[in-house]
């Protein structure tokens, strides 16, 4: 091969490099290992871990059955290490699932028209809020204070530099939206009411009336969902009867469907939105059409929105979208049908109720918000959250979040998460311990 | 050879002007760099612009290119048809292709614009 | 065809509706333990107006149904476990089983974020020491795993030097970029609040630095350099250009797409340059998986640490590790939680597998691979630029286009000799641009194969033009209408 290049040795071909530029000595990495040392390497750490306790933490990222198909299915090469189907004569299998992909995420949400995904719910959610800054052309966004902290810090991370202002509306005794102060706050410079369902404290809130007095103001309602499965059972935001009941943009985090929690990513962002505004919603889009030949096709379509033709009009920077995680949920949404999401969702409420129940029977402390839950509740602790963790900790529970990190107003407060996955003994057991 | 009773601009939009109002489109010379048009963002009837605004954009698969106003004035018409059909840009450019009518604010700015024989010499060099 | 057409033979492959028009009522794919808690209705707990009805058009399938329907549509898909993929700039190489065998333990899968610190001792770990191996081989001081994606670390990236420059007074109003710069360059400027600048290349298609003195004034907050460049070139003055920056009090981005071509031969914190991102999916190679998950690190030199993203990993007096949220000069959080770990993990596992000899031959294979095809293409395609290129090349398509055969006809063609076409179109100052990187997981019999169907395309768009211009001709389906596609969009099924 050197000859046909014509130089006598590898070195010559990096001559471009000026000298002192060039690094002599070896990278201070650890040496190569074989692949029995990479695998105890991995599993004494992945040891290190305690996934084998009980856990009652959410919070935005949840313990949910997958069947083992999905992995068994992801894992064939032809999907996992296929490149972005920018060739779509040789990249129908991709294109086609991103489109069920779609789908899906429409016939949860209610809405008309939804993307091929995005890297996840808290970087959705600041990009549904430029969305609402292109359509209504104004800046003030008033969003709940009860969506998700983190999904909030990074929007004001996206919003700095954009002339974009988030004013914080606060929450009610049940757990919901401040209603009252909602409509006192908008007014005609608001681009879009933010509200997150089921919101950050487990409690369900009303968005079609949120949207309806929304739009009754000329403002949009943007509503974020991070537990994507609770639409399995609850009625969605882009569902009503009447369209002013519904939202403009439903956005959020599909993680539960099917994706490992692993740690906190990769998970998989989701944004849908009506027909109208499609052309303002970023990120990858596959259309159906046809090749000459009239046999159906799928294709990357709309690319002009998108950062490689706009450049620096583009809607936003996306690049990759987030198709093997997107593609762990459709084969979710596949696998589990209409019955089984339906299932799922009985057995969370259920569960959550038993805890609650237990909790208020047997034990000294107090359930707050008392708004309907799906899977997530708010206790109130008398004594010190480290303390009461501790001695969770101690018979192998995690307990829920600690709240005051992120709501100092709520003092010793817990967020507990009880999913399909969690026992009758375990919860038992974590009221034993709350005792 | 581009039609003469039209005036042109260097970001390939045409005009004709009828005493003070001016229908407003794009070249061929546009329509062919760009290829098939699939979409057309237009503005509405009543808004104004001043010379040199962006009026709107034309999207074709591979580009998206914005439409530049060559006169300061207000749109009195809209031409709806292209939503349905956007090919029209690419099939009929000079007539039933027209983007806008808009009333012109003042109608001498029209001498900085070039004429077919100007626009078809300044297109032979881009080439 | 040409004699060397044994690559592609007849192929045995099925159609597949939609999942939509699959399935029947009553299927279901996946059964659930029973509820032991006692029995309620969902009603005397949730308030009945809050409740959906049924699901409008989801499909009922068994589990059966549902393996052959997505066994089915893999088929379709070409892979890089079936042949090379000469995507230039993509990196697109083997991606390890031993990766996918470790992302995939139990304590890796199930480990929540938010667990107690002392629980999740392995993840902070492995973030730990691939923050460590990726400065080392950047040469950089420290890492941020938080961005998702390399886009995303370009963002992070220049809000990074934007928090700098407020740290001093003025966050000044331009970046310069390029004009051979990724798409995803100047919309990142632009979320940060900062405008683009162009800075034309030369006629070596390197930054030309006189023109680059002339453009770079207190106004200028930074470049954003890819090195090497898009056509492969090395900028060899990069030092000068880093220097002509920093005399300004400006910084310099890198785009670190390209750092397949010189690990362990040389590294931009040497080179000038503050800040940079690393692709995972790329040279470290995490799967792409159709079009992500990726991941995109950022790293950095020491005065943007304190600007980082929160949480760093941090670690206490007694070695534990944890989450540092006590970051007050932070530019704030990314993305919820702390990154992409699932390809954390991947990217580790790949650079211990590697250790310093094998990260350094990977470049040195890389940039061989791509010279030969050169050296051996160069006489059947245009080179638009003289310049010794690393580990990609770039062609044009001048000479085939006499015969109005165009880069995308070959790349289309290319689908017949069972290849993924190159990257097409892209640089664009290369009109009609063929930007081609092999990466060092392909061997010679592949690239002999990959060359020969290039050359034997370069012979049919003299003899036989039409062949190229209509191809594909073997694919189970042929060009797409996109126009139609575009005009009247259809996002989504919807029952007839």
């Amino acid at each position: 091969m050197l000859s046909d290049i014509g130089v006598d040795s590898i070195e010559k071909l990096f001559a471009g490099i000026p000298e002192r530029l060039r690094l002599r000595r070896l990278l201070d990495i650890p040496k190569a290992l074989t692949e029995p040392e990479l695998i105890e390497y991995f599993r004494q750490r992945a040891a290190r871990n305690a996934s084998e306790y009980s856990s009652f933490l959410g919070a935005g990222v949840y313990r949910h059955y997958i069947p083992v198909i999905v992995d068994a299915l992801i894992s064939r090469s032809e999907f996992f290490t296929a490149y972005t189907p920018y060739q779509p004569e040789i990249a129908q299998g991709t294109l086609q699932a991103i489109f069920e992909f779609q789908t899906f995420i429409t016939q949860l949400t209610g809405m008309e028209v939804a993307n091929a995904s995005l890297y996840d719910g808290s970087t959705g959610l600041a990009e549904s809020v430029l969305m609402g800054q292109r359509i209504s052309k104004k800046n003030k966004f008033l969003i709940a204070k009860t969506v998700h902290p983190e999904y909030r810090a990074v929007v004001s991370v996206y919003a700095r530099n954009l002339g974009i202002t988030v004013e914080t509306i606060g929450y009610s005794a049940s757990g919901r939206i401040d209603m009252a102060d909602l409509a006192k706050r908008l007014d005609k410079d608001v681009a879009a009411v933010v509200v997150q369902t089921p919101n950050f404290f487990g409690t369900i809130e009303q968005t079609h009336d949120i949207s309806e007095l929304a739009h009754q103001h000329g403002a949009l309602s943007i509503v974020n969902v991070a537990e994507a499965i609770s639409m399995g059972i609850l009625k969605p935001p882009g569902l009503d009867a009447v369209e002013t009941r519904t939202a403009d943009i439903v956005v959020g985090e599909g993680q539960s469907l099917g994706v490992p929690m692993s740690f906190g990513g990769p998970h998989v962002g989701f944004i849908a939105t009506r027909d109208r505004y499609v052309r303002q919603m970023p990120g990858r889009l596959v259309g159906m059409g046809q090749d000459y030949s009239g046999n159906r096709a799928f294709v990357l379509t709309l690319s002009t929105r998108e950062q490689h033709i706009r450049r620096e009009k583009a809607t936003s920077n996306i690049c990759t979208n987030q198709s093997l995680c997107a593609l762990m949920a459709t084969i979710y949404m596949a696998t589990m049908g209409p019955a089984g999401l339906r299932e799922i969702c009985e057995q969370n409420i259920v569960k959550t109720e038993y805890a609650v129940q237990q909790i208020r029977s047997r034990t000294p402390r107090e359930v707050l918000f008392q708004g309907s839950r799906f899977n997530e509740f708010v206790i109130k602790l008398k004594d010190d959250y480290a303390k009461c963790a501790q001695k969770l900790l101690q018979s192998r529970i995690v307990p829920g979040l600690q709240l005051s990190r992120f709501y100092p107003e709520l003092g010793n407060a817990m967020l507990v998460c009880v999913t399909e996955t969690t026992t009758k003994a375990q919860i038992d057991a974590f009221v034993k311990g709350l005792e | 050879m581009s039609p003469d009773d039209l005036l042109y601009t260097k970001e390939h939009e045409w005009i004709r002007v009828s005493d003070n109002v001016g229908t407003v489109g794009i070249t061929l010379f546009a329509t062919k760099e760009l290829g098939e048009v699939v979409y057309i963002e237009l503005p509405k009837v009543g808004d104004t612009f001043k010379t040199g605004d962006a009026f709107g954009n034309v999207e074709s698969v591979k580009a998206v290119s914005e439409l530049f106003l060559p006169v300061t004035g207000e749109v009195t018409a809209v031409n709806e048809d292209l939503g349905n059909a956007p090919e029209t840009l690419n099939e009929d450019p000079y007539n039933k292709g027209w983007l806008i009518e808009i009333r012109m604010k003042d109608p001498s700015e029209t001498s900085d614009l070039m004429s077919a024989e100007e626009y078809d010499e300044y297109t032979k060099s881009e080439e | 065809m040409s004699n060397n057409h044994t690559r592609v033979g007849k192929h045995f492959q099925l159609t597949e509706r939609l999942v939509f028009e699959e399935g029947s009522a009553g299927r279901r794919g996946f059964n659930l333990p029973e509820l032991d808690v006692p029995r309620r209705a969902v009603t005397d707990i949730v308030d009945e107006s809050l409740l959906r009805k049924n699901i409008d058009g989801m499909p009922e399938l068994s589990e059966v149904d549902v393996i052959r329907h997505f066994t089915r549509l893999s088929t379709w898909n070409y892979h890089i476990d079936l042949g090379l993929y000469p995507l230039g700039s993509c990196s697109m190489k083997y991606n390890p089983r031993i990766n996918e065998k470790v992302a995939r333990l139990d304590g890796f899968a199930y480990a929540h974020p938010f667990m107690p610190p002392e629980l999740i001792q392995g993840s902070l770990d492995v973030q730990k020491t691939l923050e460590k191996c990726l400065a080392e081989i950047s040469g950089m001081d420290a890492v941020s795993l938080q961005p998702a994606a390399g886009a995303h670390g370009e963002l992070t990236g220049i809000l990074l030097i934007r928090a700098y420059h407020e740290s001093k007074g003025k966050p000044r109003r331009k970046i310069l970029i390029p004009d051979s710069a990724h798409g995803t360059n100047p919309a990142s400027v632009t979320i940060s609040g900062y405008v683009v600048e162009n800075v034309p290349s030369n006629s070596s298609g390197t930054v030309d630095l006189e023109n680059l003195r002339k453009v770079v004034d207190d106004d200028v907050a930074a470049i954003m350099i890819t090195n090497p460049n898009t056509l492969g070139v090395f900028e060899s003055q990069i030092s000068e250009i880093a220097e002509v920056l920093h005399s300004h009090g400006a910084l310099v981005y890198m785009d670190g797409a390209n750092l397949n071509a010189m690990m362990g031969i040389t590294r931009p914190g040497d080179f000038g340059v503050d800040v940079l991102h690393i692709n995972l999916h790329k040279t470290f190679t995490t799967p792409h998986g159709g079009g992500g998950p990726g991941s995109g690190p950022v790293a950095v030199k020491k005065i943007l640490e304190p600007f980082l993203p929160y949480p760093v990993v941090g670690q206490r007096s007694d070695s534990m590790l944890f989450f540092d949220h006590d970051r007050p000069q932070s530019i704030g959080k990314m993305k919820a939680y702390n990154g992409q770990f699932g390809m954390h993990v991947r990217a580790l596992c790949y650079i211990l597998a590697n250790g310093p000899d094998g990260l350094k031959e990977v470049s040195e294979v890389a940039v061989l691979n791509a010279n030969y095809i050169r050296a051996r293409l160069k006489d059947s395609y245009a080179l638009p630029y003289d310049s010794p290129t690393l580990h990609e090349v770039v062609f044009s398509d001048r000479i085939q286009a006499r015969k109005d055969v165009h880069v995308g006809d070959i790349g289309k063609r290319l689908m017949d000799y069972g290849f993924h076409p190159p990257t097409v179109s892209f640089p664009l100052i290369v009109p009609g641009a063929i930007m081609i990187e092999p990466t060092e997981t392909e061997s010679k019999q592949e690239l002999d194969a990959f060359i020969d169907a290039m050359k034997t395309i370069a012979t049919e768009s003299e003899e036989n033009p039409d062949l190229v211009k209509k191809a594909p001709h073997t694919t189970r389906i042929g060009r797409i209408d996109e126009a139609a596609a575009a005009r009247k969009p259809v996002l989504r099924w919807k029952p007839s």
